[in-house]
């Protein structure tokens, strides 16, 4: 087992040699994306029990300010990505798509959890949840679980980093698309 | 208290009540038209004084409904839960709000749900629903082919 250790990403551009040291040269579009990535500011927003794992991985055991998401926003005007945390019902529809709207371009979406995903265990014989908040707003990153782990979270957030680093499409994805080992040189 | 106690108390003044202690709690049948009365003795009597009504729900039996009070005494630590019977087609029962405050919102969630209708509550108004809905879909019978799949 001789795997080649897994780099960080580094930043993106390349160094041209020039006396005395190296010129960095990059393209706007690639260093705001880099940016944007590593400062992913979540909105604080939950409706069942998704939100305790959402509050536990951004506590002190698991940290998601690690990763750049430690500024969690109570108002959608500051915040880039929006978790959905839980069941979405009819009459909180509305008010999701509303707070989406709200949101300042560029904005994410990850839905977190089987409820969120799908309707998950409120799938059959409800007469009030929605069968998958992407019937509300487009989801960027899907999380599978009832509830997922922090680590699961972590793996979307990262997984949401990646995306954004690669140029954001607005496209759906699933979780596993941007979670093959770097083939990148 | 203990169940015999309670019991022995309440066959006193209502001869007519059954009890089954089955569960957990000891539960007693009350008709409709008798809640209220012992609901009042199970209140003010000083040796039961239940001053805690923690739950009140409706249960749809498919030939019947079931209130279901689950009350308790904070100063002498016994619970009970007493359970009414209801007419399907015309559930018709007269509010405890009198006698527990806290039955003004759960009686509003089962006039909602259950279509239960609650006689002198003093605020009868929908809870949880939208104003234009019909149906109750706490009902074993609710349809609703736009927003249920069916298993």
């Amino acid at each position: 087992m001789t795997e080649k250790k897994k780099q960080p990403d580094p930043f993106p551009g390349k160094v041209h040699p020039a006396p005395g040291g190296g010129i960095l040269v990059s393209t706007i579009d690639d260093v705001i994306n880099w940016a944007r990535s590593n400062s992913l500011w979540p909105l604080v927003f939950g409706t069942s029990c998704c939100a305790i794992e959402m509050m536990s991985t951004a506590s002190a055991k698991y940290d998601w300010s690690r990763f750049g998401f430690e500024v969690a926003r109570a108002t959608p005007r500051q915040a880039d990505v929006i978790i959905i945390a839980g069941t979405i019902v009819n009459k909180m529809a509305p008010v999701l798509k509303r707070l989406y709207d709200q949101m300042a371009e560029p904005k994410y979406v990850i839905a977190m959890g089987a409820c969120a995903t799908s309707g998950g265990p409120f799938f059959y014989n409800t007469y009030s949840v929605v069968k998958g908040a992407d019937h509300v707003i487009p989801v960027d990153v899907y999380v599978a679980g009832c509830p997922p782990r922090p680590e699961a979270l972590l793996h979307a957030l990262i997984t949401l980093q990646k995306k954004v680093k690669e140029g954001g499409k607005r496209e759906k994805i699933t979780i596993d698309k941007f979670w093959e080992p770097h083939t990148k040189s | 208290m203990t169940n015999e106690e309670i019991k022995t108390k309440l066959s006193a003044a209502f001869p007519e009540l059954t009890y089954e202690e089955t569960q957990e709690w000891m539960q007693i049948n009350v008709e409709p038209a008798q809640l209220i009365p012992v609901a009042e003795l199970l209140r003010h009597d000083a040796s039961l004084n239940f001053d805690y009504l923690f739950c009140l729900t409706c249960i749809d039996w498919k030939t019947h409904l079931t209130m279901v009070y689950h009350l308790s005494s904070t100063q002498h630590r016994h619970t009970i839960i007493v359970k009414s019977k209801l007419d399907r087609t015309n559930p018709l029962i007269h509010t405890v709000c009198h006698l527990w405050r806290t039955a003004e919102l759960h009686e509003r969630e089962v006039f909602d749900l259950f279509g239960v209708k609650f006689t002198n509550h003093p605020d009868l108004r929908r809870l949880l629903l939208t104003d234009d809905w019909n149906g109750f879909p706490l009902r074993k019978d609710y349809e609703d082919p736009v927003n249920m799949i069916k298993l």
